[in-house]
């Protein structure tokens, strides 16, 4: 809402001094979003005034027609005598009144003004456009003004061209301030100045019915008011007061009839609708929609009509969506002199819900969705027939049609002490009674006080909004600061703390955190390789993305690591090492349809929580590292190494370890990997993730580095973080042994180490392969591991042979379960 | 070892002639002089000054002499020793004074090298701020509650007290999840882990909740379709504006700093009543920037002041649909946006920045902030 201080100043007496940042603060302390204060016209500098054309001397001999003329400004410029200006427009004759800048005066954008010599003339002045005195968009030519304009006088004064406008974001909750009314309240308020009500007009007595109208469904409007007007003058002009004010407001100037809506609409808060009485056929009724009914709208779309809209009709069927947008066939022309005018009070959800049907956002729509006055319609519309007779010469037709459905007042009964109690400040009852009476309410009772909000509070409905408007009006700096005395927390959870240590340990291990969107594409799945009927497929749907391309959610971290990993590489950083950690969305295949939205008027039961859960999709947590390029790098120290699977799975080892499990490694074949270079992880029996070099059709699609890696495991599958024993640690000394064993080489590394721990019984302190050997001496398809074995008694001392037995029952069990023979035997 | 001096023979302990002493002393004193480095002192040391050196042997016969000869010849063994030890000594330090000078000057490298082998890593700020705006409340004593990202409507908007068809709920721009009438969404703010904690907590409830929040506002330099919150929530008897107040302020003055004053402006949300907008004031210029002829803050756009998130009351509406009895109970609740936070406390200047994964961006912020 844009409102204009001089508007403001009309219902409210503010002290001359009052800036528009002045008011703009005391309204953003009472609860308006004052967002910008601008200074309208500040830079329009005088004399500005206005002037007659006396004659017009047309110069020919140039491009563009040039006229010379002589404009009487009276004695504005200080001799009486007729101004000479050179003027660039044609659309003013001898006799117009215009509005001229005399030379000294200065125009929006710092354009001063002076005598000078043009078009072999000299101009003295200049007759100005609407575009130039910034009051609006047309740049159609010299503004003509009406001939009782008087001439010499100050224009900037006349027409209110210097004025603060306040931009003002309103709360859905406070429909009234989308009007100067409402506004001008809130000001008196603050300054604690009188408000003078631009809807307090005396009505005229009247008992005859105008236009004949009727409410078919009370659910849809409770109360339709409709005056007539005849015989407007429809060339007349709207004044250019008005003008200014609809620019400055943020709306353009049409025609009479649809400004004086207009205008009243900002001033009052309460949507006018004017319809052409010539197309009118038969008595206007308000109801829905019936089935099959359509509506060319004014903006010239033809709109299929839901059962649910509520419609203003006549005979003819529907000629206004109602509180949105009118008909075409019943429009205001520009020939239209007979009018009916509409004021009415439609259903807020009714209306928010057409404009979402047919997706039509109009300034009396935003108006309805967040509540108008209902009391409002009958002084709305005479005013504006008042008005159209001031302005248009119009004749207002005596009687009014005033359909309604009844509507009670509903009272709200708080102690007097309540809104202290929110507040935690003590407000006596009168301090109490004072600020709700302010903002309208009526208030009786003593202790206990019963109050009736008015019209235009719809949204006052609890105990606490009326708190909210003592509280905001005493002033929220006067609330005091209680330090939080919560009871002894627990701190953060295992598994919270399990999440920021993994993303330590990842970082320590040169890991960079990653936050990418959640949204993938089908063509994710492709270009990850994963099979038909893959489970990562199966995914949720986002039924409005931002991008048609991305609309599923993610059931992997892995696109979007990818995309962060190509970026980086993109930017020249190929050596890369990233990780995320987050969850993933997992549809679970027994939920239902939809959730079910339960009732708000009582705590849900477990199971009604449970029904509403069902219906999520599994969210686990993951986490994921992708690398590429060197994992070391080369310099003076010598080589690089680059990235390899090895990374990826012990990255993995670092997140276990975090918990505190031990994964297996097990070779395995799962896309987006490389066949032969995927490891699935395990804890026990439990699949965690995999890890290993990608697919090389992976790192083209991702266009990455060829063998990039990747790792993605899910937390939760890890188990509970395991508490850490304490080791006994042994003083007596160690004995090595270093065995060679040669197995095929499909035999799994990890399985030979297994082994030889089993074998090795309780003196093995640990196992480290150290070497592994393929060549000829051992032989095609054969490979050779190195183990060093180190053996430890806690209470004892090691004899060689019993280092030596040891050893031979690790390589023993070794022989039988991986055909292990020791090298060099 | 020699045995108990119970007879002896003065013929022979020559070597205890002072003749013979003086010259072994002056033979080691040379040698001393003569060693070259610590590897030829160290033979020098073997042969004048250990077990089989002359002066050592000479020692042992001191037990030989007749006793009115031994204090005497004990005297100038010891003088004899006592010289070459402190030959040795000095040249000892002389040596190692002349390897320090030379040798391991000879072993300088260029300690100036790079060592940047194994790359660094770094969590992103936008996590470790979470992390840091949650611990402020933690060491209060609240705990860190959590709720899913897809979220029931229930959940995010109706038990919140967004009445359907309400401009408050068309405002919050929601990812719908198909199908059509699902009733799930992206959560469009961190406040249905309020409705989840109160039906999954015993009261009185103190948690604050840190989480990704989803909204259908396109990429820019200040927007982002995925962003996160900082939730807070206190439910006990008798809790106050003056108890939200205090919270904020303790928020405050646990990120920034003691000293720093806040500022409530009334606002409007459907699950707080009554509402309010919080600044706090600029922690750069504390409000200087913002008076006539201030230095311009950067931080604050020389408004001195801060706009920290929303916050409220509790609107006993939201207390009713969770079960609360609103009579007995009630209580604050605010939302900080942890973007907003990381761009204004660290002067990150594009939302672009924390959404790329650049690592350029993230590593400067380590793994704390």
């Amino acid at each position: 809402m844009r409102a204009p201080l001089s508007w403001l100043r009309e219902y409210v007496d503010l002290p001359a001094e009052v800036t528009g940042r002045d008011l703009a603060e005391k309204l953003i302390a009472a609860g308006l979003e004052v967002e910008t204060v601008d200074r309208a016209g500040a830079d329009l500098e005088g004399p500005l005034v206005v002037g007659e054309v006396l004659a017009i001397e047309e110069l020919t001999g140039f491009k563009k027609p040039i006229r010379f003329c002589q404009v009487d400004v009276g004695d504005a410029n200080g001799t009486g005598e007729p101004q000479n200006i050179v003027c660039g427009a044609t659309n003013f004759a001898v006799g117009d009144r215009v509005v001229v800048i005399l030379p000294g005066g200065e125009l929006p954008g710092g354009f001063k003004i002076g005598s000078r010599k043009t078009y072999g003339k000299l101009s003295e002045g200049m007759i100005c456009s609407v575009s130039e005195l910034g009051i609006g968009e047309d740049h159609g030519g010299i503004l003509v003004l009406p001939a009782d304009t008087p001439v010499g006088v100050d224009a900037i004064g006349l027409f209110g061209l210097r004025d603060d406008v306040l931009d003002i974001a309103v709360t859905p909750d406070r429909g009234y301030a989308l009007s100067i009314r409402g506004l001008a309240r809130e000001a008196a308020t603050a300054y604690g100045l009188p408000f003078k009500d631009p809807a307090d007009v005396e009505l005229p007595g009247e008992t005859a019915e105008a236009y004949p109208a009727a409410i078919a469904d009370p659910s849809a409007c409770d109360r339709f008011v409709l005056r007539e007007i005849r015989g407007l003058d429809p060339d007349a002009q709207t004044p250019v007061w008005m003008r200014v004010r609809l620019h400055r407001a943020g709306m353009r100037p049409v025609s009479l009839a649809v400004d004086v809506t207009n205008y009243l609409m900002l001033e009052l808060g309460q949507p006018l609708h004017a319809f052409d009485r010539s197309a009118l056929t038969g008595p206007i009724v308000v109801r829905r929609a019936a089935p099959g009914e359509s509506l060319e709208t004014l903006d010239h779309v033809k709109r299929t009509l839901d059962p649910e809209d509520i419609l203003i009709t006549d005979d003819s069927g529907p000629i206004s969506l109602a509180g949105t947008m009118g008909g075409l066939t019943t429009e205001i022309g520009d020939r239209s002199t007979d009018m009916v005018i509409e004021a009415a009070h439609f259903d807020d959800i009714g209306v928010a819900r057409m404009v979402r049907r047919h997706r039509l956002h109009s300034e009396a729509s935003y108006r309805f969705e967040r509540g108008v006055d209902r009391d409002l319609p009958l002084y709305a519309s005479y005013r504006a027939a008042r008005m159209l007779a001031e302005l248009g010469g119009a004749e207002i037709v005596p009687g009014v049609t005033h359909a309604e459905a009844p509507v009670e007042a509903a009272a709200i009964t708080i102690p007097a002490a309540h809104p202290g109690r929110v507040a935690g400040v003590a407000y006596d009852r009168d301090t109490v009674v004072r600020r709700l009476e302010q903002v309208g309410c009526a208030v009786t009772g003593g202790e206990t006080l019963t109050v009736t909000p008015p019209s235009w509070r719809p949204d006052l409905t609890d105990p606490n909004d009326l708190a909210e408007e003592v509280i905001r009006l005493e002033g929220y700096e006067a609330i005091p600061s209680r330090a939080p005395r919560p009871a002894a927390g627990q701190g953060l959870t295992a598994a919270q703390r399990l999440r920021r240590r993994v993303g330590r340990a990842l970082a320590g291990a040169g890991y960079t955190e990653v936050l990418a969107f959640p949204f993938v594409a089908a063509k994710d799945w492709d270009d990850l390789q994963l099979p038909a009927g893959d489970a990562r497929r199966t995914t949720l749907r986002l039924a409005n993305p931002l991008s048609e391309d991305e609309p599923l959610l993610r059931t992997t971290l892995l696109p979007g690591l990818l995309r962060a990993l190509a970026h980086n590489v993109g930017r020249g950083f190929g050596d890369a090492a990233l990780f995320e950690m987050g969850v993933v969305f997992r549809p679970r295949p027994d939920a239902p349809a939809r959730a079910p939205r339960l009732a708000v008027d009582r705590g849900p039961t477990a199971e009604e929580v449970a029904s509403v859960d069902a219906a999520l999709p599994d969210q686990p947590h993951r986490v994921a590292v992708v690398l590429s390029g060197d994992r070391e790098r080369s310099s003076w120290w010598g080589a690089g190494r680059p990235a390899l699977w090895a990374d990826a799975v012990e990255a993995a080892r670092t997140v276990a370890a975090e918990v505190g499990v031990e994964l297996t490694v097990k070779q395995d074949r799962h896309a987006p990997w490389h066949p032969g270079r995927c490891a699935a992880l395990y804890v026990g029996d439990t699949l965690v993730g995999h890890a290993g070099e990608l697919h090389p059709r992976v790192t083209k699609a991702y266009g990455l580095p060829a063998r990039s890696c990747a790792m993605e495991l899910e937390l939760r599958r890890l188990g509970e973080p395991v508490t850490p024993r304490a080791p006994h640690v042994s003083t007596y000394p160690v004995a090595t042994q270093d065995v060679a064993l040669v197995v095929d080489t499909a035999v799994p590394a990890a399985e030979v180490e297994a082994a030889l721990r089993d074998g090795a019984g309780a003196l093995l302190e640990a196992v480290r392969l150290f070497d592994v050997y393929t060549g000829e001496q051992i032989g095609e398809g054969r490979k050779s591991l190195a183990y060093a074995l180190r053996f430890r008694a806690p209470d004892r001392t090691l004899t060689a042979e019993e280092a030596s037995q040891a050893r031979d029952a690790a390589v023993a069990v070794a022989s039988e379960r991986t055909g292990a023979v020791l090298r060099g035997t | 070892m020699s045995a108990p001096n119970k007879s002896y023979d003065p013929v022979e302990v020559s070597a205890l002639q002072p003749e013979s002493l003086e010259r072994a002393r002056d033979e080691a004193l040379a040698a001393i002089a003569a060693a070259a480095d610590l590897d030829e002192l160290k033979q020098v040391r073997l042969a004048h000054a250990g077990d089989r050196s002359p002066l050592a042997l000479a020692n042992r016969e001191i037990g030989a002499l007749p006793p009115a000869g031994r204090a005497e010849a004990g005297k100038r063994i010891g003088a004899a020793r006592g010289a070459v030890s402190q030959a040795l000594k000095t040249r000892q330090a002389e040596l190692e004074e002349e390897r320090d000078q030379r040798v391991l000057v000879e072993e300088t490298v260029d300690v100036t090298l790079p060592w940047d082998r194994a790359p660094r890593g770094a969590r992103h700020p936008l996590t470790t701020m979470q992390e840091r705006m949650a611990d402020v409340f933690v060491a209060m004593g609240f705990e860190v509650a959590e709720g899913p990202e897809v979220e029931a409507e229930w959940f995010n908007f109706d038990a919140l007290n967004f009445k359907p068809d309400h401009p408050a709920r068309t405002m919050q721009d929601t990812f719908f999840v198909e199908a059509e009438e699902s009733g799930l969404v992206m959560r469009t703010h961190t406040s249905p882990v309020q409705i989840r904690s109160l039906l999954s907590r015993p009261l009185p409830v103190y948690v604050v909740a840190p989480g990704r929040t989803f909204r259908t506002d396109e990429l820019d330099a200040t927007h982002s379709p995925v962003f996160h919150q900082l939730e807070g929530l206190a439910i006990d008897e008798g809790l106050t504006m003056a108890d939200l107040r205090g919270g904020i302020d303790a928020f405050v003055t646990g990120m920034f700093g003691a000293g720093l004053r806040t500022r409530f402006r009334p606002s409007y949300f459907p699950f707080t009543e009554p509402s309010a907008e919080v600044d706090m004031q600029c922690f750069v210029c504390r409000g200087a920037s913002a008076e006539p002829g201030g230095d311009p803050c950067r931080t604050c756009g020389s408004e001195g002041w801060i706009e920290l998130g929303g916050c409220g009351m509790v609107n006993p509406r939201v207390l009713v649909a969770c079960g609360v009895d609103p009579d007995r109970y009630s209580g604050w609740a605010f939302g900080l946006g942890v973007e907003r936070t990381l761009m204004f406390r660290h002067g990150v200047e594009d939302m672009h920045d924390m959404v790329e994964g650049d690592v350029r961006f993230t590593l400067p912020f380590g793994t704390e902030i």
